[in-house]
């Protein structure tokens, strides 16, 4: 499990063609919502800006690391390895986890910039919302990438498959980042809070337990 | 008589009424070698996924070892080499052997992934990335892949597809060896010449169905043409006139 | 299923069109005018039925779909196509039939009221699904991938409607309670809406059993196909 995470973080530091082109998607989905908002920002706009290049840049990041897979019939190569595919499913979603946070902490400061929004006392909870978004949101990704990269038209599809499914965790993680880059309070958020973890924990295990069905032959 | 290794009995794959492999009775034993002949489509790639455990039958029964539960742990025993390479073209070709040692526990990995790399006569590009390499190296790092975990029982797809005549005939010896040092073997190829240079034993699929078997000695190649010629001919012509 | 499809495939239109007939008499000719709303609350009696089919193709497509990757029979992969295709259907005419009677309730043709959220969600679901289906051919690995977004989709619906429920919740109701659940005020109309249900529930089952054999004709063509063809 852990050589799968380590050779796919290893040729992503190697091309550095992944993270590179997310970050600068990123920052240009936050430009494009600047253009549309150029009044004084509020914090629900800033939101709803770090979540849309978040989901974005995402979406096509998820895919990557399985077209990586694509190439040589790789794929083929791990399911005829003795592990059980649950781990492939582990190792490629924490793998995706690992390059969205890269994503987050790139796109999380510009949005404070951006919009001048200031939720210094509240970082740690910030932190916990983009993490249990990030987690929750890798683990929808990465069940659907291996999907889509096994069929045709697959650039449409996947965002086609991923969008409708997290759009509960898309409303939490935009409603619980509005309150702490506005005024709310930690205690606001909390229900929000729970429904990211709540998501978190149905989506793993629905990928832990059905990405055998994926990669099978 | 060696132990069977592969035990068959009406094995077959379908989806809805749309069978891939029907009713397939098949005994390969250890030290064996044996070719799979057949035109597009007569479920050779299928038959080798199902001995490879990556596909599940629908119909039959299937041991592999005598062991009539396919647990993902007999995939140590076996190396398989597919239709494309296996291997990450970012990566160079000790990463990629030193992932694939990982991947099935390989003891010793590194003094294990630098004797592949000498039988297959790689050793100075080890630190290359495989995108720069030729088909013919690509194909000798696919198989040193396949061998890496020094299995029981190899199978092939297509090994000689795509390769040069030296190519070829460096793969065949290496193959031989495999089988000399007691290593069972299944290929599938369109080269009659080339298959029956590696096995002692023959099959000929055709619409998912085994049509003909060798029994315990293969004729020549120029024998086996003919034969094949007789058994597949003829539905060829019923493709053909679609 | 075979065997029901033999018996009540041609018989349940003998059930459903008269049933449908006398649903029609009823939504016009005898439930009273509803007070407030008028005329229009009428559409409710298709509405709500139309509603309760979209979300009974839901819950066959994930059964189907379950049983599909346990069993991997192509049966339940056929029951599962031929329920999403028809719950799209109902999903649509629900999100038809919602707005022209939103538009002089309430004003506007649209609200972002949980319901409606839920239900257009929902309607991208098995968008996303028949799309699948359509890009990916009919092999049985598309099959597979059905089934696991079969599943996925049902198990995010309980998360779907406590976040729409939350998000909607925070902000001030514009709307009042919604007629159709328990607001009924005369007997005659909730013996309408159950009756106009039931008849859609049976249409739904004619309409799956008589697209399943569609299905499996086409498989045995396939089949029959290629046993005089081999490729």
């Amino acid at each position: 499990m852990l050589a799968i995470l380590a050779k796919d973080l290893r040729i992503e530091l190697r091309t550095r063609e992944g993270v590179s082109s997310l970050a600068v998607l990123g920052l240009l989905v936050l430009l494009v919502f600047q253009f549309a908002f150029p009044e004084r920002p509020t914090p629900e706009a800033a939101a709803a800006a770090l979540w849309l290049a978040f989901v974005l840049a995402g979406t096509i990041g998820a895919q990557r690391t399985f077209l990586l897979e694509r190439e040589n019939a790789c794929m083929h190569g791990l399911v005829t390895a003795p592990l059980d595919p649950a781990m492939i499913f582990v190792a490629k979603m924490l793998g995706n986890v690992v390059i969205l946070t890269v994503l987050q902490f790139l796109v999380v400061p510009l949005t404070v910039v951006f919009f001048d929004v200031a939720p210094t006392s509240r970082l740690g909870w910030l932190a916990v919302v983009c993490f249990l978004g990030n987690v929750g949101f890798s683990a929808v990704t990465t069940l659907f990438a291996a999907i889509s990269v096994r069929i045709r038209a697959r650039e449409v599809m996947l965002p086609l498959l991923v969008l409708p499914l997290v759009s509960p965790l898309l409303i939490a993680a935009v409603q619980a980042s509005a309150r702490l880059l506005g005024d709310g309070s930690a205690a606001e958020v909390s229900v929000w809070i729970q429904v990211l973890a709540a998501f978190d924990v149905i989506f793993a295990a629905a990928g832990w337990l059905l990405f055998e069905y994926v990669v099978r032959e | 008589m060696a132990p069977p290794v592969i035990e068959a009995i009406r094995l077959g794959r379908g989806f809805g009424s749309v069978r891939a492999l029907g009713a397939l009775d098949l005994v390969v034993r250890a030290g064996d070698s044996l070719a799979i002949f057949g035109p597009n489509g007569a479920g050779k790639t299928t038959l080798l996924k199902l001995l490879a455990t990556v596909l599940a039958p629908t119909d039959g029964t299937l041991r592999l070892f005598g062991e009539p539960e396919l647990r993902p742990e007999l995939r140590r025993r076996i190396g398989m080499l597919g239709h494309g390479s296996f291997l990450y073209g970012d990566l160079t070709a000790a990463e990629n052997l030193r992932f694939y040692a990982a991947l099935f526990g390989v003891e010793n990995a590194e003094r294990r992934v630098a004797e592949m790399l000498a039988e297959v006569r790689l050793t100075a590009w080890r630190d290359r990335p495989v995108r720069t390499f030729s088909r013919g190296m690509e194909q000798r790092l696919a198989l040193a892949r396949a061998f890496l975990h020094a299995p029981d029982l190899l199978l092939l797809d297509e090994p000689f597809s795509g390769l040069d005549p030296q190519a070829v005939l460096h793969l065949q010896e290496i193959l031989t060896r495999a089988h000399r040092q007691g290593k069972t073997i299944v290929l599938t190829t369109h080269d009659i010449e080339s298959g029956l240079e590696v096995c002692d034993r023959a099959v000929i699929l055709c619409g998912g169905r085994m049509v003909w078997h060798s029994g315990r000695s293969v004729p020549a190649p120029s024998e086996m043409v003919k034969i094949y010629q007789r058994e597949v001919g003829e539905s060829h012509v019923g493709a053909d006139s679609r | 299923m075979k065997r029901l499809g033999s018996w009540a495939g041609p018989g349940l239109p003998w059930i459903v069109g008269p049933g449908m007939l006398g649903a029609l008499y009823l939504i016009f000719m005898v439930v009273p005018t509803e007070r407030v709303q008028g005329i229009v609350q009428r559409i409710f009696y298709f509405h709500v039925p139309a509603a309760w089919a979209a979300f009974l193709g839901f819950v066959v497509v994930s059964v189907a779909s379950a049983l599909f990757l346990w069993s991997g029979r192509a049966a339940y992969d056929r029951v599962a196509r031929a329920a999403a295709e028809l719950g799209m259907i109902f999903c649509t005419l629900v999100l038809l039939t919602g707005p022209i009677w939103a538009r002089p309730i309430w004003g506007a043709w649209w609200t972002w009221d949980p319901r409606l959220t839920m239900t257009v969600i929902l309607w991208t679901i098995y968008a996303a699904y028949l799309l699948l289906r359509s890009f990916g051919g009919a092999d049985e690995a598309v099959a597979r991938y059905a089934a696991v977004l079969g599943i996925v989709g049902a198990l995010d619906i309980p998360l779907i409607m406590i976040s729409v429920r939350l998000w909607r919740g925070m902000h001030p109701s514009v709307i009042g309670a919604r007629p159709g659940e328990g607001g009924l005020a005369d007997p005659s109309m909730r013996f309408t809406l159950f009756y106009t249900g039931l008849c859609f529930v049976l249409l739904f089952v004619w309409m799956l059993l008589v697209r399943l054999r569609v299905l499996r004709v086409e498989d045995e063509i396939e089949a029959i196909h290629r046993r005089i063809h081999p490729a």
